[in-house]
């Protein structure tokens, strides 16, 4: 890392693992469950994500000094809801398919936890390039999770990945489906999402005994 | 009827929680006593109904395709629904500001209650999903939209106090170490979602039931349904027939 020095690195590495921004800080649950059952969703919303977070941070780091902190959760809204619809114009224009699966989600990134609570805990109080970092940082360690519970939701439910078919030809009976597997469907509805994520959270934290709460 | 069967609905079978993950952030953070879960709950119910019926009428008047046409004919050509994400976000905050306020003028103990939690709310995905739904579901009435909103924000406040008493209760059994706290509360969220999706069946199931009460008047209507769906299905026999037919020929 000869461009960062050591603590920025940190802002960057920190959300991927000890301090990621779903498992630990229980921050944008909301929006990265729903569209997880596909890996290409998961992929899109993250990037989305790491625009809006990315941008909307170094915005609010250089206007940190000028919002009155009464209505400061009014600027942000809107700071993030002009980028959230820049977005959501730019999907509607290059991949409407994908933007009907995501439907009100893209939307949802407005609210989405991770936005206002990365504004609030670093960008009002650091400056634009760490604010930045910071933002990159975060939106990774979100990626990270919904990359995983995308990818274990598209291949054990839709025998998948990036809609190839990876274990063989369901129908065709090839590959694995000739020893009789089956995909398992219910890997596609909703509820799974939420088990898989609450797996996540336990083999991190039965490798890492630090991160165990009280009950 | 209509408004019935709305209301639970959204309070059932969409349950903004288990249905659609909005407001899992507060959902998981304020969940660990019954008491603060109560008053977050219903501080929701509160903010739902008053923005959801608010935001239809945006929607209705200013953001849809045509929706400018009360200004004059000339303007119905204008779309704003670009502008829905922003408008109905500024609508919400400034909705729960309002409503700080005048509950703290006129209530002081309600507002002691859900004073610290109406902040937060202005940033819970269940309020703006509340709204997106309604638009995107394309509501047809102000009563419906008012109906909707009460009825996820009743949806959402079940979820809350069903979840915080199970974690009250969690704390005195054994649970793996690496799983205490959110990991535990994810897994049982998922099985509490496993087991609303049984009520899907509340309103496509159950048919025959409703058809022996009913009376002859909604009997010779049915009647006139299932003829319809009967319809309906040679069409598409029909469809297919021809399209087996044209598959024939070009196969030969």
């Amino acid at each position: 890392m000869g461009l960062l020095s050591k603590k920025d690195a940190k802002l960057i590495t920190d959300p991927l693992t000890d301090n990621n921004p779903i498992t630990i800080q229980v921050l944008g649950i909301c929006s990265a469950l729903a569209i997880t059952a596909e890996l290409k969703a998961s992929i899109v919303m993250s990037v989305s994500v790491l625009f809006v977070l990315g941008l909307g941070n170094v915005v609010i780091s250089l206007m940190r000094n000028i919002i009155p902190s009464k209505i400061r959760i009014i600027v942000q809204l809107i700071v993030v809801a002009t980028l959230v619809i820049i977005v959501d114009l730019v999907l509607k224009a290059f991949a409407y398919e994908l933007s009907k699966t995501l439907s009100v989600f893209v939307g949802l990134i407005i609210t989405n936890c991770i936005i206002m609570g990365r504004f609030e805990a670093f960008a009002l109080g650091n400056g634009p390039w760490k604010s930045f970092l910071d933002g990159v940082g975060n939106s990774l360690g979100y990626a990270v999770i919904l990359i995983i519970v995308g990818f274990f939701r598209e291949l054990l439910g839709s025998g998948t990945l990036l809609g190839i078919q990876v274990l063989g030809d369901p129908i065709e009976k090839t590959g694995l489906y000739a020893f009789g597997y089956e995909n398992n469907g219910f890997m596609l509805l909703s509820p799974m999402a939420l088990i898989v994520v609450g797996l996540i959270i336990w083999v991190q934290r039965s490798r890492n005994q630090a991160l165990i709460e009280e009950n | 009827m209509e408004h019935l069967e709305l209301f639970f609905k959204s309070i059932f079978i969409d349950n903004m929680v288990f249905a659609t993950f909005l407001g899992m952030c507060s959902y998981l953070a304020v969940s660990k006593k019954v008491t603060t879960a109560v008053g977050l709950g219903a501080a929701v119910i509160f903010v739902l109904a008053v923005t959801v019926p608010l935001n239809w009428l945006l929607d209705q008047y200013l953001l849809q395709e045509g929706a400018l046409v009360w200004l004059g004919p000339e303007y119905a050509d204008y779309d704003l629904s670009f502008l829905s994400f922003i408008m109905f976000i500024a609508t919400i905050a400034t909705m729960v500001q309002l409503v700080e306020i005048i509950v703290e003028k006129f209530s002081p103990s309600l507002y002691n209650s859900l004073g610290i939690f109406l902040p937060l709310i202005a940033v819970n995905c269940a309020i703006l999903g509340g709204s997106l739904f309604m638009q995107s579901r394309e509501i047809p009435s102000l009563g419906l939209a008012l109906t909707y909103g009460v009825g996820s924000g009743i949806g959402w406040f079940l979820a809350i106090l069903a979840i915080a008493a199970i974690r009250e209760k969690i704390r005195y059994s054994s649970v793996p170490p690496a799983l205490r706290g959110l990991g535990i509360t994810f897994i049982i969220t998922g099985l509490m979602a496993i087991g609303f999706m049984s009520f899907g069946g509340m309103l496509t199931g159950g048919d025959e039931e409703k058809k022996e009460k009913n009376t002859e008047a909604t009997l010779s209507n049915n009647l006139e349904k299932e003829s319809k769906v009967i319809t309906i299905d040679t069409a598409k026999k029909s469809e297919h027939d021809e399209v087996a037919v044209n598959i024939k020929e070009t196969q030969n």
